[in-house]
């Protein structure tokens, strides 16, 4: 315990430079990039919960959107971006803007207000709908850095996606913990998915292989800070 | 003796043939059901009390008139068991009457595996007597044809009804015969039971709470609901009147069945087995203990040994293989091992091939499959009821003693073993309190109605509070659950336009379509069992050492996901009576070889007891341990070490809580003695280290078990507890149960898990079937996310009352840890020691052993973390 707290002073596990350009890893599973004033964060999946109502009749707290406002709020209110970047998988399905609250659609209104915002679209929001403000692309480009939802297994340096929801496991005297984490080899980085009902894929899924040829780190969000910790100490589900 | 008035000649001569005579309560219960009144029967082990259940039906049935094909059609009697292999047991049993009579009678069985062309004739054409569970009763109610189905039912038997009623199950069952008690308004319930505490509340449970004026049991009793007959309009709410629920309700006017008491039988024959050495501090394991146990097993024909676990069943059976010099057939039966293999081991069983099985609570109820003439209940009895139960499966004639032994794991078990002797002695019992209806089963329930048939809510609502445990249902919780059912229960209306019930114009609600009728059929059920896997064999490669092939190996069992996901590649384990070695997962399945000859298992996260210690046996062991002239009673060795305690230390007076502090190895330690259960313990443990924390005492962490808890912390807390007086006082008030608690439930892993099971249960989630594959992480949503948005946004959510509920008296027993809190205000001895004391060594032991709590996420991290920054360095 007290090993911690040592290690908080001596190591810092969140910043990182990826094709010369230094990021932040927020411990709310948001990405920094400090020299661009842009904020990203991944895989949102806003009215997802509202999906499996119209669905398959299941009907989980609908209040999934309201969630992950709430923290983006949070991230924006402390880091004031000048820009900011949703990574794709915003909404969970095409018709999620539709079924939204007209108190959450207020929300988004208010975040976006005298900031540019860029929806990259994903896999679920492939054609992103109409009313929900700010501007579409497929990827951004800024600086060295890439950004688009889904990675590219022979993309070049400066890649950051999403979409994989990345989670690692920790296991130690007969106890695990799991958590969503940021993956990178220094050439690439995936980040976690930032929903509320989003799950996560372990690192050691075959999906991260090809991606991450020369091993990961990965960089665990804890309660307090994010935590990087090597590809030999996370085990598989 | 004279052939009494009430039974048939054909009966009395089928019970003179075999030298047989009606007993007593047969006969009384015989009267009583004729009559047309419900009946509880109250009997011990083997006074043939199944018998005696299905007597009235079988005279009944014999004396329909016009005999064979003029009959009348339609289901007589309904049998409801707690187990599924109990109900076919009871088909066999019957046969003996049925045929030796040659009654007209017929008698099925309808269980899960009952195919389905068989189900569907039994609907069209259904037998006189049908034997099923709760679960298929509840399925046979929700369909279409429950009405005409159960028109014409006279009798339903509720079997071991003491099992079912202190369980979710019971409450379903409560609002199952409900529901029949309103198709079959003459049907007459009676329950068997094993004897309990409050008989009282078996009776209640068997006939309706709410009858109408007119009947003559019990007084009538105001309705709570709004008034009858008033016509509501389609766009008013049913009108909201002053709805206080059933408290006036006197516990004399209550309504409750006849009771039929078997009273005598024969006094057990039980003793604590005596080994003349000196047994461990902690532990359950009993191992000292394996020789004499081995002697007993040789000495009778055939010996159940009952464990608490089913890890230490596997340890248990390794251990007696081990000196099994005479390979005496001694077997293994727990529920997570293969069913083919329990089928086995049940069929050698009857057939008298065994001479031992080592077994958990599977084989506490019901079947009687040999010819058993001795149990040993090894480690702590924990409840007086329970143990009683056990003893009753050695020798089924009631006349005669069943025999047993009691082996304690450790010291403080030998107290116990003490304190249950006496208890059996006095034909003390500890069964549970009555329970009171679960929201999320009254949901499941609710759903299930509307598949049958649309429902009008003021009768749905009047039939439900005439269940026993839903007696005192308030109309607006009623209304919640409903509201729940039909759209969630959400504060932000959503899904109403995805409604899974709607109501017509007439005021009724009907399902919306077959789907959601497909949902209800595939979620029944209130048994959520945690997730498990599949343990299977693995081939390893000889060509390549460490490399093994998922294919061609044999299924041993089922294990909890939780546990498998602890291990690592190496790992070696006991299961399925052997020392395996676990290879790694593999989609669904937990892949294992077996460990070379003469490995030592390591048991990770031994599970101490399953079962806390009950409330009454708790009292007994401190009113022991409080009476210095009791302790003539107990063996040497633990007088002995009590009065060590005493002279080192202090003993607890009966009501009192001792605590101790005391420095050891660079931390401070505190030790507190509730003689709560491990349940209570933990929650306990978790609040005062809250407390300690904010006290400024650094806590580390802390171990519980069933007797004390021990917690550590970086700074001096006997210097604390000297400067400021009340220190103590004020860490252990009731006031923990207030903020404290609710901020840990917020976080606490088990209220997860308990809200989960009750989203399972009310149909919030799909049920996982075992066999089914694993769908990829990232499209499932977790119950711990869901849990975690919906404490935040409504916490009132119907779902959040019910895990709240179960927490009061389940996993986390807050209900048993505040009245312990009561129990002890000004009454806390502190002792700040120089060293540890006979007594809290023995909670000290399970450091290590068990889990060890108060660890947080982030440690564990760090301390990974350090790994890649040595990697880096090196």
């Amino acid at each position: 315990m007290a090993l911690g707290q040592r290690l908080e002073k001596t190591v810092k596990g969140t910043d990182l430079a990826l094709a010369g350009e230094a990021l932040s890893l927020d411990r709310s599973g948001a990405l920094w990039l400090p020299e661009h004033h842009t904020l990203v964060v991944s895989d949102l999946h806003l009215e997802k919960g509202s999906s499996f109502a119209a669905r398959s009749g299941q009907f989980l707290p609908p209040y999934d959107t309201r969630e992950t406002l709430s923290l983006l709020h949070e991230v924006i209110q402390r880091l004031d971006p000048a820009r900011v970047v949703a990574l794709g998988d915003s909404f969970h399905d095409a018709r999620g803007p539709e079924r939204m609250e007209p108190g959450d659609r207020a929300m988004i209104a208010a975040l976006q207000e005298g900031r540019d915002w860029v929806w990259i679209a994903g896999n679920h929001d492939a054609a992103v709908s109409e009313g929900v403000g700010g501007r579409y692309c497929e990827t951004l480009d800024l600086g060295g850095l890439t950004l688009r939802h889904e990675p590219l297994a022979g993309a070049g340096e400066g890649e950051i996606a999403g979409h994989l929801h990345p989670c690692g496991k920790v296991s130690m005297r007969g106890r695990s913990v799991r958590r969503r984490c940021f993956v990178s080899d220094g050439r690439r980085l995936v980040m976690p998915a930032f929903g509320a009902y989003t799950g996560g894929l372990n690192v050691r899924d075959a999906a991260f292989e090809p991606l991450f040829p020369k091993g990961f780190t990965a960089y665990l969000l804890g309660d307090g800070r994010v935590f990087a910790i090597g590809r030999t100490m996370l085990g598989k589900d | 003796m004279p052939p009494p008035p009430d039974l048939p000649p054909a009966f009395s001569a089928w019970f003179a043939e075999r030298g047989w005579s009606p007993r007593p309560h047969q006969l009384e219960l015989l009267a009583t059901v004729r009559a047309g009144r419900s009946a509880l029967l109250v009997a011990p082990t083997g006074a043939g009390k199944t018998l005696a259940g299905f007597l009235p039906s079988l005279v009944e049935l014999s004396e329909r008139t016009g005999g064979g094909k003029g009959r009348a059609k339609g289901l007589h009697t309904l049998y409801v068991s707690p187990l599924k292999a109990l109900a076919v047991d009871i088909a066999r049993n019957l046969d003996a009457p049925v045929a030796g009579m040659a009654l007209p009678v017929t008698v099925e069985t309808r269980t899960g595996d009952t195919p389905a062309h068989k189900r569907a004739r039994q609907i069209q054409r259904p037998p006189d007597i049908l034997l099923t569970t709760p679960e298929q009763l509840s399925l046979l109610l929700a369909h279409r044809e429950a009405e005409t189905f159960f028109a014409g039912l006279k009798t339903i038997v509720l079997d071991e009804l003491h099992a079912l009623v202190t369980s979710k199950r019971g409450d379903l069952l409560s609002l199952a015969l409900a529901r029949l008690r309103r198709l079959a308004p003459e049907a007459r319930a009676i329950g068997l039971s094993a004897t309990v505490r409050e008989p009282d509340e078996l009776r209640k449970y068997l006939v309706s709470q709410n009858p109408p004026p007119s009947a003559g049991e019990g007084s009538p009793r105001v309705s709570k609901g709004p008034e009858r007959g008033e016509p509501l309009p389609d766009d008013a709410e049913p009108a909201p009147q002053p709805l206080a629920p059933a408290k006036g309700k006197g516990i004399d006017v209550a309504p409750m069945a006849e009771l039929v008491v078997v009273r005598g039988g024969a006094k057990p024959d039980l003793h604590m087995l005596e080994i003349g050495r000196t047994l461990p501090l902690s532990g359950h394991t009993a191992r000292h203990a394996m020789p004499a146990i081995y002697d007993l097993i040789r000495g009778h024909r055939m010996v159940l040994v009952f464990v608490n676990t089913r890890l230490q069943a596997e340890y248990t059976f390794q251990e007696l293989w081990r000196i099994n010099d005479d390979t005496l057939p001694i077997a293994l039966h727990h529920g997570s091992l293969d069913a083919t293999q329990r089928r086995r081991v049940e069929a050698a069983m009857a057939a008298g091939q065994l001479r031992a099985i080592v077994c958990t609570a599977t084989l506490d109820l019901g079947i009687d499959w040999g010819d058993v003439d001795l149990v040993v209940n090894l480690g702590a009895p924990k409840g007086a009821s329970r143990i009683m139960q056990r003893i009753g499966r050695a020798n089924h004639r009631m006349d005669e003693p069943s025999k047993a032994y009691l082996v304690p794991g450790n010291r403080f078990e030998m107290l116990e073993c003490r304190a249950a002797l006496d208890a059996v002695e006095e034909a003390a019992q500890d069964t549970p309190d009555a329970r009171l209806g679960a929201p999320d089963v009254l949901a499941q329930h609710v759903l299930g109605m509307a598949c049958a048939d649309a429902f009008d809510p003021l009768e749905l609502y009047e039939e439900i509070i005439s269940a026993a445990p839903y007696a005192s249902l308030s109309w607006e919780d009623f209304e919640a659950v409903v509201d729940y059912v039909a759209t969630g229960g959400y504060a932000l209306r959503a899904y109403e336009r995805f409604a899974k019930i709607l109501r017509g114009p007439d005021g009724r609600w009907r399902v919306r379509d077959a789907r959601v009728a497909q949902q209800y059929r595939m979620n029944i059920g209130t048994i959520v069992e945690s997730t498990h896997i599949k343990v299977r064999m693995a081939r390893s490669l000889r060509a390549k050492p460490g490399t093994v092939l998922p294919k061609g190996g044999r299924t041993l069992g089922e294990i909890e996901e939780d546990f498998a996901e602890t291990l690592t590649t190496g790992d070696t384990f006991l299961f399925a009576g052997e020392v395996l070695r676990f290879e790694g997962l593999s989609e669904d399945e937990c892949l294992v070889t077996r460990a070379g000859p003469g490995t030592d298992p390591a048991i990770p996260s031994y599970a101490g007891s399953k079962f806390p210690l009950s409330t009454f046996l708790a009292a007994r062991v401190r009113a022991i341990i409080a009476d210095p002239f009791e302790w003539d009673r107990l063996p040497r060795q633990l007088s002995d070490y009590l009065a060590q305690q005493r002279r080192h230390s202090a003993l607890p007076g009966e009501r009192d809580l001792l605590v101790e502090t005391f420095p050891r190895a660079g931390r401070h330690y505190l030790t507190a003695f509730p003689f709560e259960g491990r349940l209570a313990h933990q929650t306990l443990g978790m609040l005062l280290t809250r407390r300690l924390e904010r006290a400024g005492m650094r806590p580390l962490g802390f171990a519980a078990n069933d007797y004390g808890i021990a917690i550590w912390c970086t700074r001096d807390v006997s210097e604390r507890a000297a400067l400021s007086p009340g220190f103590m006082e004020a860490l252990f008030d009731e006031d923990m149960l207030g903020d404290d608690l609710e901020a840990w439930l917020d976080e606490s892993a088990m209220m997860k898990r308990t809200f989960r099971q009750c989203a399972v249960i009310a149909g919030l989630i799909e049920r996982r079937f075992p066999g089914h594959k694993k769908t990829g992480r990232q499209v499932t949503i977790s119950t711990d996310l869901i849990y975690d948005v919906l404490r935040r946004h409504q916490p009132d959510h119907l779902l959040l009352r019910a895990a709240r509920q179960d927490a009061a008296t389940g996993l986390l027993d807050v209900t048993r840890l505040g009245m312990m809190l009561k129990r002890i205000r000004g009454r806390i001895t502190h002792r700040a020691l120089d060293r540890v004391s006979p007594l809290s060594v023995s909670v000290m032991l399970e450091i290590g052993r068990e889990r060890v709590y108060g660890e947080g996420a982030d440690e564990i991290l760090a301390e990974a973390e350090a790994e890649l920054l040595q990697e880096a360095l090196a």
